[in-house]
């Protein structure tokens, strides 16, 4: 009751100043993120890693990671900036090329996943009833099985390489965003705004695809940080299992040649990889904090 | 309706879970998996020899009764036989439960008491320096992959420094610590910077509640509202995040028994991956879903029990 009474009052006034100073939730979120400093930085840190595997993948920079630049293992110093691997190839540029493996994995696997969470979990919330019930159950199954598990037997049933990982990171990933889209759908799909196209005669997916969708789209942005630095450091374990990207550098593989490395003391591949890693998946977590500050209020400061 | 209707009804609710979970497990390895067959016996085998193995395994049933095998597998736990090592898998599992256990236990204990700590302290100093710090640091100590922790931690305090046994595992109560030290510290380093988050967010929630503003109004210390009031309501989530954990313990902890050769169910399930041994691996899958299905009624439960608020509907 007292929530319709300040709705419309809100609507006499944004009446009556015409729109005319009237900020979406968008304005005001992005606002708040350019306030903050340390989101503003790891949003240009994430753009410039995407800069440079876009570069990478082009072959404009670091198309020469396979020479051999100097001796096996040379240590870092002012000849070799990160040392040199086994192979006596650039250290340096297998950290720039493994970029292009890291970010199109996460990029990928998030967009695989975050469609099969939204379209699930709108169907869900939507239509609610049988279907809710069968796609609740799907999910409740797929939950069960340990995410771990679940990866290791899809990448073994799919084979090595690059494709078969962004499928099976993507299909791993989408039950929280499906859960979190299903509930905010089922919210809203009875407000008097979707009651309201409904009565202007909006069909079923005009309604959800026009009206509700953009009311839980932010539920998307959040979750699509958090996913593409899950899928970064998913990997690395991935290339450990040996069912990693085959024949280019990916910071995975360099972390798991380290493991044979360490002994002799060479630990420049598995630092380099490390920070190249830490530095961006760092920037991804702040990044989607501040990104669930600034878009889901209720949130705010936790 | 009562708590004993309650639990009843939700076991019955585990079985559509169980057959959905089968039904994953069976369309991955028995219709997509490429032919267990031609792994086995490469590729110069006969095509009899390939008839005659696809017969011993048990892939000329129909495709019904293989799945009926998977869930039957479920119940009776008879997974068969692992193709490398020619074992009983239950045989395998039940040699390798105790030695993940030394490990993931303690471990699983000493950080959860560390991460309840730290999240009380963070949030009794919420918006100050020390909250912000913790939580950057808690974000920083995630953005390193797990394998780092385990190389960095061997390398260099194992085998250059000496302090803890490189790798190796001994059975028997006082002798096998050694060799879990380093593995439970690295454990508490992963699972510190997630659970801390957790913890701060579950604690926040509680702090800004109407009843903690009447217990200040009190006049009631920080100290007395945060360690009767707060922790006491904040219980039911903390219940909750740490029974649903336990199931994965049973997985034990994949790369770090692999690293440090501790002979568990984590070393058999990933020596199961670089075999391709799909027995293995399902056997492995299987076990953790159920663990995970009869886990989560556990959870359910308790949270009846710890909050008669929560209707029982």
């Amino acid at each position: 009751m007292s929530q319709s009474n300040i709705q419309s009052v809100e609507g006499v006034e944004i009446e009556e100043t015409k729109l005319k100073n009237s900020k979406s939730l968008w304005d005001h979120a992005l606002e708040n993120i350019f306030r903050d400093k340390m989101a503003v930085a790891s949003l240009f840190i994430v753009g410039f890693y995407a800069l440079i595997s876009v570069l990478s993948a082009t072959g404009i920079i670091a198309a020469d990671w396979a020479v051999e630049v100097g001796p096996s293992y040379s240590a870092p110093g002012a000849d070799y900036f990160f040392g040199t691997d086994i192979f006596g190839r650039s250290v340096f540029t297998k950290m720039i090329k493994g970029t292009e493996v890291a970010m199109s994995v996460g990029l990928v696997a998030a967009i695989i996943s975050v469609c099969i969470g939204v379209v699930l979990g709108s169907i869900a919330g939507y239509f609610g009833g049988k279907i809710d019930e069968l796609i609740v159950w799907f999910y409740t199954c797929f939950q069960s099985i340990p995410t771990i598990m679940l990866l290791v037997a899809l990448s073994f049933v799919l084979g090595r390489g690059l494709v078969s990982m962004y499928v099976a990171l993507g299909l791993t990933s989408w039950v929280n965003l499906c859960r979190l889209i299903r509930g905010e759908v089922m919210r809203h799909k009875n407000r008097d705004y979707v009651q309201a196209a409904s009565a202007l005669g909006g069909g079923h997916s005009r309604k959800l695809i026009k009206h509700i969708f953009p009311n839980v789209s932010h539920l998307v942005i959040i979750n699509f940080s958090l996913m593409f630095q899950t899928a970064i450091k998913t990997e690395v374990i991935l290339s450990y299992l040996g069912l990693g990207v085959q024949g280019r550098p990916s910071w995975g593989t360099m972390i798991d040649d380290a493991k044979l490395e360490l002994a002799r003391g060479v630990w420049w591949q598995l630092g380099a990889a490390t920070l190249a890693m830490m530095i961006v998946v760092l920037s991804l977590n702040i990044l989607g904090d501040a990104l669930r500050d600034a878009l889901d209020p209720k949130l705010k400061g936790k | 309706m009562n708590l004993w209707q309650y639990i009843l009804r939700r076991l019955f609710y585990i079985i559509p879970t169980i057959l959905g979970v089968a039904l994953i497990i069976f369309i991955i390895f028995n219709v997509v998996a490429p032919d267990p067959a031609l792994i086995m016996l490469g590729k110069h085998a006969t095509v009899a020899q390939i008839a005659e193995l696809r017969n011993e395994l048990g892939l000329n049933k129909p495709m019904w009764a293989q799945y009926l095998d998977i869930v039957k597998s479920a119940f009776t736990f008879e997974f068969g036989r692992s193709w490398t090592t020619k074992q009983e898998i239950i045989q395998m599992i039940k040699n390798g439960a105790i030695p993940s256990l030394t490990l993931t236990l303690p471990a699983f204990i000493l950080s959860t008491v560390i991460a309840i700590s730290i999240s009380l302290v963070v949030s009794f100093f919420r918006g100050k320096w020390i909250d912000k710090c913790a939580v950057f640091f808690c974000v920083l100590l995630m953005s390193v992959t797990s394998l780092a922790y385990i190389l960095f931690g061997q390398w260099f305090f194992a085998y250059k420094l000496g302090w803890f046994e490189i790798s190796g595992y001994e059975s028997g109560f006082p002798d096998f610590i050694p060799y879990v030290v380093l593995p439970v510290i690295i454990w508490i380093i992963l699972s510190i910077g997630p659970d801390v988050r957790f913890y701060r967010t579950v604690m926040l929630d509680e702090i800004y509640q109407d009843y903690v503003r009447t217990a200040k109004a009190k006049g009631l210390s920080e100290r007395v509202i945060l360690f009767k009031h707060v922790l006491k309501n904040a219980m039911i989530p903390i219940i909750t995040f740490v029974v649903i954990q336990i199931p994965f313990l049973i997985l034990g902890a994949l790369l770090l028994e692999s690293f440090f050769s501790i002979p568990g169910l984590g070393g058999i399930t990933l020596n199961g991956v670089y075999n391709s041994d799909f027995p293995v691996i399902k056997a492995m899958t299987i076990l953790t879903a159920m663990a995970y299905i009869i886990f989560s009624v556990i959870t359910d439960v308790l949270y009846t029990v710890v909050d008669p608020r929560v209707r029982l509907k």
